[in-house]
C-alpha cells in the first residue's frame, strides 16, 4: 500500500514542510513587492560558512547560519536607511562571495546536503522551531504590516507617518533571516531564494488584493511543502527539488490566470 | 499671528557641508494658497521635508495654533502591478468606511457610492489613472481633517486635463473648506490661476507675494537665468 510509509517521523517532516512552506509564502509576499527577490537567494547563500563553521565546531547549523545572516540582513538595514546606494549589486558581489568562502571551507560529504537541503533528518526538536517560527512570525508581521505596506506604497508617506518604520523594517529583515535559516535544512541554501519568491510571485499574478495576494502566497508555500514530500517519498526523488519543482509549477499554472 | 498658517525665521540647512537652505523668513497666512518656485536645486523639496519635521534645520519654524499638517507626496513609490485595493490602501491610515467615501467625494472621484466602490475602492491602486492616483493621494492626506497640506508639484505626471482638475479642487479646499494649501510647482501659468501668494527661492529668499506682481521678468532672470523671460510671454 502506497501509505506504508507514514510513520511518525514522516508526519514530523511533513509538518516541517507545511509550516517552512506556509512561513516562506507569508515573508516572500513582502519581500516580492520590497523587490527583494533575490536577495532572499544571496541571503541563503550567505548562510553557508555560518553553516560550515558550526559543522566544523560542532553546534546546531540552525544557529550558525542565523549569526551570519543576522550581521548579513543588519548590513542590509544600513545600507537600506542611511544611504541611498541600490543595495542589489552589493548583495551580489559581497553575497556571492560569501558563497565561495562557504564551499571552500565545507566538510565535503555535507556539501550536497546544504546545498539541497535534508528534510529526511528533520526532528521533533526541528518541528517545534518551525512551529514556534510560523507562531511568531504571524503575529509579528500583524503588528507591523501596515508599516511595511505603507513603506512600500509611499516611502515618504511612511517616513512622515510611521515613527517606528526603522525599527519595523528591521524586524521585518530579521523575520527573513530566521525563515532562511529554518528553510536551509528542508530546501538548502541553493534552493531556499526560491521558497520565498515562487509562492509570492504566484499570489502576485492571481491575487486582487493584499489579502488575496498573502492568502494564495502562504497556501502555495505550505501545499508546495506537502507534495513535495509526498512526491520525493513515492519517487524516491530528493525533497528540496521536489517542493521548489511543485512550487514553479503552481507558478506556470497561475501565469494562465494573471491579472492585467 | 492668530490668522497664521506657518512663520518661518532664518530658517538655514546644511547637508553634508552644503548650505541647502540660506536664511529664508516667510509667512503664510490662513486661506493663502501659496507656491513655492525655484529652479532645480533651490532647495524647495528641502524646504516642504524641513517643515515637515524630516529634516534637521536652525532658525525657527512656527506653525498656528491647532495646525494639523498633511502632506501628498508626487506619485505612489510601488510597482504598477502591486496587489493592493484602494481600500488596502485607506486602510492603512483608518478603519472609517465612513470618512473613505467622505473624502473620495470631496474631491470628485465618482457620485454615487456604487461607483466609489466598483471602480475606485475595489481596482487595485496600479490601475486607476494617473489623475485618479494623484486624487487618492490627496484623498489620504484629507482623512483626520488636515488643516494644511503640502504638495511637492502636485500635478507631476499626470495628463493636463486631470492637471486643471486638481488645481481647481485644491483652489476650492482652500477657499470652501479652510485648508491652506502650500505647493510646488514649476509651471508660471498655473501659479498666475491658482496661487494666492508665491514665494521664489534659490536657497534664499528672493521674493515673496501676490503672483501678478512677483512673476515678472526681473525676478525670473534672477531665478531661473537671462532667458526665462522669454517662456512666460508664451503664458
Amino acid at each position: 500500500m502506497v501509505l506504508d510509509f507514514v510513520d511518525t517521523n514522516f508526519l514530523i517532516v511533513l509538518l516541517v514542510a507545511v509550516m517552512t512552506g506556509a512561513a516562506s509564502g507569508l515573508l516572500g509576499t513582502f519581500m516580492v513587492l520590497r523587490r527583494m527577490s533575490l536577495v532572499g537567494d544571496a541571503l541563503s547563500h550567505v548562510a553557508l560558512p555560518g553553516i560550515a563553521l558550526a559543522l566544523i565546531f560542532n553546534f546546531n547549523p540552525f544557529f550558525g547560519a542565523f549569526a551570519v545572516l543576522v550581521v548579513a540582513i543588519v548590513v542590509i538595514w544600513l545600507l537600506e536607511e542611511k544611504t541611498e546606494v541600490p543595495i542589489d549589486a552589493l548583495v551580489g558581489v559581497f553575497f556571492t562571495a560569501a558563497l565561495a568562502l562557504g564551499i571552500i571551507i565545507f566538510p565535503e560529504h555535507d556539501l550536497l546536503e546544504a546545498l539541497f537541503g535534508n528534510i529526511v533528518t528533520t526532528n521533533i526538536q526541528d518541528g517545534i522551531m518551525a512551529l514556534g517560527f510560523l507562531i511568531i512570525a504571524i503575529v509579528v508581521l500583524k503588528l507591523i504590516s501596515k508599516t511595511l505596506l505603507l513603506d512600500i506604497v509611499s516611502k515618504e508617506l511612511a517616513v512622515i507617518t510611521e515613527k517606528r518604520r526603522a525599527l519595523n523594517n528591521l524586524i521585518f529583515l530579521i523575520l527573513v533571516a530566521s525563515i532562511i535559516a529554518l528553510g536551509l535544512k528542508v530546501v538548502g541554501a541553493l534552493l531556499m531564494g526560491a521558497l520565498v519568491v515562487v509562492p509570492a510571485a504566484t499570489g502576485k499574478n492571481i491575487g486582487k488584493g493584499f489579502k488575496q495576494y498573502l492568502t494564495i502566497s502562504v497556501f502555495v508555500g505550505a501545499f508546495s511543502g506537502a507534495a513535495g514530500v509526498l512526491l520525493s517519498r513515492i519517487y524516491e526523488i530528493p525533497p528540496g527539488p521536489a517542493i521548489i519543482g511543485v512550487a514553479v509549477g503552481m507558478f506556470l499554472i497561475s501565469l494562465i490566470f494573471r491579472r492585467k | 499671528m492668530s490668522d497664521t498658517v506657518v512663520k518661518v525665521d532664518n530658517l538655514t540647512v546644511t547637508l553634508s557641508g552644503h548650505l541647502i537652505l540660506d536664511g529664508l523668513n516667510f509667512e503664510i497666512k490662513k486661506g493663502e494658497m501659496t507656491a513655492i518656485i525655484g529652479p532645480n536645486g533651490a532647495g524647495k523639496t528641502v524646504l516642504l521635508k524641513t517643515m515637515l519635521g524630516l529634516i534637521p534645520y536652525s532658525g525657527k519654524i512656527q506653525w498656528g495654533k491647532g495646525m494639523k499638517v498633511g502632506y501628498v507626496p508626487q506619485r505612489f513609490s510601488a510597482d504598477k502591478d502591486m496587489p493592493l485595493t484602494t481600500r488596502e490602501f485607506f486602510k492603512l491610515k483608518t478603519d472609517n468606511e465612513t470618512e473613505i467615501y467622505r473624502v473620495l467625494k470631496d474631491l470628485e472621484m465618482g457620485h454615487d457610492e456604487h461607483h466609489i466602490e466598483r471602480h475606485i475602492l475595489e481596482n487595485r491602486l496600479g490601475n486607476l489613472s494617473g489623475g485618479e492616483q494623484q486624487k487618492v493621494l490627496i484623498a489620504w492626506a484629507m482623512i483626520n481633517n488636515p488643516n494644511v497640506l503640502l504638495f511637492d508639484e502636485p500635478t507631476a505626471g499626470v495628463d493636463i486635463g486631470s492637471e486643471s482638475s486638481i488645481y481647481q479642487l485644491l483652489k476650492k479646499m482652500d477657499e470652501n473648506k479652510n485648508i491652506t494649501i502650500i505647493f510646488i510647482s514649476h509651471d508660471l501659468s498655473i501659479i498666475k490661476i491658482y496661487a494666492d501668494k508665491v514665494i521664489c527661492m534659490n536657497k534664499k529668499l528672493i521674493c515673496t507675494g501676490i503672483p501678478e506682481k512677483i512673476i515678472d521678468s526681473d525676478v525670473l532672470t534672477k531665478l531661473y537665468g537671462s532667458e526665462a523671460s522669454v517662456y512666460l510671454h508664451e503664458h
